[in-house]
């Protein structure tokens, strides 16, 4: 296979570059991570995020033949024979596929995305029914890769107003958990021209999130709270 | 060589913001201390986020439980090598912790009353080793290890820890005169810069070193590198030799499949479509302990009965359990399996085989968090400003073999007692930093010159593939003399290449081919505590199963082995037969 892969150090390139690579995968070598994994033995100096290697960390998310994706859980066999590999668009690099997430993690907390009960809390479990806890299912199954913000064009224009679609997907997370009681400043929050009202439901998010979460249906989702709770 | 690093300080520094690490930084940081955390990956990539199952905890929401049966049944798994004090210590406190992350926003899948579900695991019985399993796995689906470790990074956001993440710890530094722990030197992944964080309470949570085997399911990250510090700096490690192999990695791949597929009622066949557990286990069955049914299927493996055109696995029989349930309680395992297998378990079975998983050893530790190490007289003197937990450390709770669930339990009692006890330590001793020596820093710069300086030599990746198979072949679920004996040699000369390893990428920045040389010193330093404790160990206990010491040696064995790196040398120092409030649990033959 032929790997043509985005390459830059700053301590050493001028400039970004594109350099090729020709791997012939081993017949155990199933995802694009092996292969990767085969790219760097033969080129110790090229630098990429990786950890779990089953789709559960996010670690390893980067621009495949031009599509956001985890190398760890995309098939060798679903790729064509020449595959060009770049860093998430709309960061900047560190070096080569590894880009700098402090704006996404930025956004990410800004939602304040924890539980919010100032209740005191009884001596065992709060309750939550079963269908309380499913509402849940499809929010918090998140794992943070960034492909969904970074595929995001308002994300690319506005990274550091507007939320984007991880963000919002954690926000949301803890506007439909039955035990958070911190809805209406959740929605304050949000309330902006630009936090929650930049998404303009291209749906990028959507198609390219690994874990196959819909953040478009949960902004969509905490704009019928707004629209609600102000009728 | 360059000049001496640049010194930040602390009240207390954390290494590696896993489950554990969090744990305890939560409780230091709602305390007001100054933390820094130090971590290889962003938080949330912590190899904590991998664990499927559930965490263990007698809430009795589903079958009657009791904290003493949970006791009973971790001392029996551990095959009588854990420390009754420490196990009688997390079991009282499960309930809390779980009760407590619970009402930290952790998204517990329910039951119809609205309570925590619980499903059973493997070992864990109701009324002390009845053929009554009880329901003690509290779960998130099977993503229960992902809900906790973002429930506590969550956390940790809202308490503002403070983190340095992309940090690597390098080497611990000991105050020359009395051996305590000042801190650690860092190297900063995106500068190439070393710093040295000083503090007065510093945590090891570094988690586990299972990359050591060829077949893991481990995360590249999991490189023994607690282990690897602590016994570069003359600390023992502990029971290295009971390496934990899950009975369900997928077949190729490694990837885990969570023993809850079994809790929910799946099972094994073996190519006759024989559920054989039932010969090894009749009462557990496919829920017996990890150890038993690993051996199990090797077994099968062995002697013919093994599955597919090489008859070297066996399959997970899970379709009967129906679309609703596999998707409701297990939608991760299905995911798997169709990416890393092939098959929807819907439909057809799952090949699996034993995989390398968990590290029942570590840096010894009592449960208090509080490091420890013979020294005069004392088997277990307090290392001063020293703390280890979850899998890197050794308390022991797990002894030869840990119970499913009871990892992530692990973590959060240890995590939380060991940060109660910085707090009370730094609350006790309220003194300046001691004076680092202008030393302090210099067994990180020189690793870190030679790397910089070598121009030729062994290739990382060689000598990294090289202690993966051998690890796998000479130390594995089944364990042969000869074979631990020329593992031993071969992980000594592959120890002793690692002097002579370069790399050619001279980067400051992100250099990632530095970080695999770095890491692997740690997993060799591991890999050899590993096989040179199996070989010394004549019997077969929990994880260590020895073809020529077929039984258990209480009269003999019945002591806890520690490895030093200085002279390859082991020494041993008795088990906690004592619990602290109970009667002790005496060691009886063990069956499922």
């Amino acid at each position: 296979m032929k790997f043509t892969i985005y390459r830059y150090d700053p301590d050493r390139d001028e400039r970004p570059y594109l350099k090729d690579y020709e791997v012939t995968p081993d017949p155990a070598d199933r995802m694009l991570l092996d292969a990767l994994v085969r790219v760097k033995a033969q080129d110790e100096s090229l630098a990429f995020r990786r950890s779990c290697r089953e789709g559960v960390c996010g670690s390893d998310a980067m621009n495949i033949n031009g599509r956001n994706g985890l190398a760890c859980i995309t098939k060798l066999a679903d790729l064509p024979q020449h595959v060009t590999l770049r860093p998430l668009p709309g960061l900047p690099v560190i070096r080569d596929l590894i880009v700098d997430m402090t704006q996404f993690f930025k956004q990410y907390e800004s939602v304040k995305p924890y539980l919010v009960n100032h209740e005191a809390p009884p001596e065992r479990e709060r309750l939550q029914s079963p269908a309380e806890r499913e509402a849940l299912n499809g929010l918090y199954e998140c794992i943070l890769c960034a492909c969904c913000s970074t595929a995001c064009p308002s994300f690319w224009w506005n990274p550091d107003k507007f939320v984007g679609p991880a963000g919002l997907l954690q926000a949301y997370r803890f506007l439909a958990d039955s035990r958070d009681l911190a809805s209406s400043e959740r929605l304050d929050d949000l309330e902006d021209p630009y936090r929650l009202f930049r998404c303009h439901t291209i749906m990028n998010c959507v198609d390219v999130c690994p874990k196959g979460l819909n953040p478009t249906r949960a902004i969509g989702k905490i704009k019928e709270m707004m629209v609600k709770r102000a009728i | 060589m360059s000049v001496a690093p640049p010194v930040r300080r602390f009240d207390a520094i954390v290494v590696g913001a896993g489950g554990s690490g969090l744990r305890a930084a939560l409780e230091l940081a709602r305390a007001n201390f100054k933390v820094a955390v130090l971590t290889k990956v962003f938080p949330t990539r912590s190899h904590t986020v991998a664990a499927q199952g559930g965490v263990a905890a007698p809430l009795a929401n589903s079958s009657e439980d009791h904290w003493h049966w949970h006791m009973y049944d971790t001392v029996k798994g551990s095959d009588y090598l854990g420390d009754q004090d420490a196990i009688e210590y997390m079991c009282r406190r499960a309930t809390e912790v779980v009760v407590e992350l619970e009402h930290m926003g952790m998204p517990f899948d329910r039951l119809e009353n609205g309570r925590i579900y619980q499903r059973p695991f493997g070992g864990h019985t109701q009324d002390y080793g009845s053929a009554k399993m009880a329901m003690r796995a509290c779960a998130v689906a099977d993503r229960t290890g992902h809900a906790m470790l973002h429930t506590l990074y969550q956390q940790n956001v809202r308490a503002n820890s403070q983190f340095f993440v992309e940090w690597m710890a390098l080497d611990l530094i000991r105050d020359p005169q009395d051996g305590a722990v000042l801190g650690v030197t860092a190297l900063e992944m995106e500068t190439g810069e070393v710093s040295i964080f000083q503090a007065k309470a510093t945590l090891f949570a570094t988690g586990g070193s299972g990359r050591m085997f060829f077949s893991s399911t481990n995360a590249f990250v999991n490189t023994g590198d607690g282990p690897g510090m602590a016994a570069r700096a003359g600390i023992p490690l502990q029971d290295m030799e009971f390496y934990q192999f899950h009975p369900t990695g997928v077949y190729g791949a490694g990837v885990l499949i969570t023993e809850g597929v079994r809790g929910e009622g799946g099972y094994l066949l073996n190519r006759n479509g024989e559920r054989f557990m039932e010969r090894y286990a009749p009462n557990a069955r496919d829920l017996a302990s990890r150890d038993v049914v690993s051996r199990a299927m090797t077994t099968e493996i062995k002697e013919g009965r093994g599955c597919g055109p090489e008859a070297d696995h066996v399959l997970l029989k899970l379709d009967h359990l129906g679309p609703e349930v596999i998707n409701q309680r297990l939608p991760g395992i299905r995911e798997i399996a169709i990416k890393f297998a092939n098959t929807d378990p819907v439909r057809e079975p799952i090949p699996v085989v034993p995989t390398a998983h968990y590290q029942m050893g570590g840096i010894p530790a009592n449960y208090l968090g509080q490091v420890v190490a013979p020294e005069g007289a004392s088997h277990e003197a307090i290392v001063p400003g020293f703390y280890a937990a979850g899998e890197c450390a050794c308390v022991s709770v797990h002894g030869g073999n840990r119970l499913g669930c009871n990892s992530l339990l692990d973590l959060l009692v240890f995590g939380k007692s060991s940060g109660e006890q910085m707090i009370r330590d730094l609350r006790a001793l309220p003194r300046p930093h001691r004076n680092l020596t202008p030393d302090a820093g210099d067994l990180s710069r020189a690793r870190l010159a030679r790397l910089d300086a070598a121009s030729s030599g062994e290739r990382v990746a060689d000598v990294y593939a090289e202690l993966r198979k051998t690890m796998q072949a000479h130390c594995g679920v089944f364990r042969f003399p000869e074979l631990l004996l020329e593992g031993v040699e071969k992980m000594k000369q592959i120890a002793a290449r690692l002097g002579r390893v370069y790399i050619q990428d001279r980067s400051k920045i992100f250099n990632t081919a530095r970080i695999e040389a770095l890491e692997l010193d740690n997993l060799a330093e591991a890999a050899l505590a590993t096989v040179v404790s199996a070989q010394a160990r004549k019997e077969s206990r929990g994880a260590q199963a020895r073809s020529d010491f077929p039984e258990r040696d209480d009269r003999d064995w019945m002591k806890h082995t520690l490895w030093y790196k200085e002279g390859n040398r082991l020494a041993y120092k008795p088990v906690h037969l004592k619990p602290l409030t109970v009667e002790a649990f005496e060691p009886k033959v063990r069956t499922y």
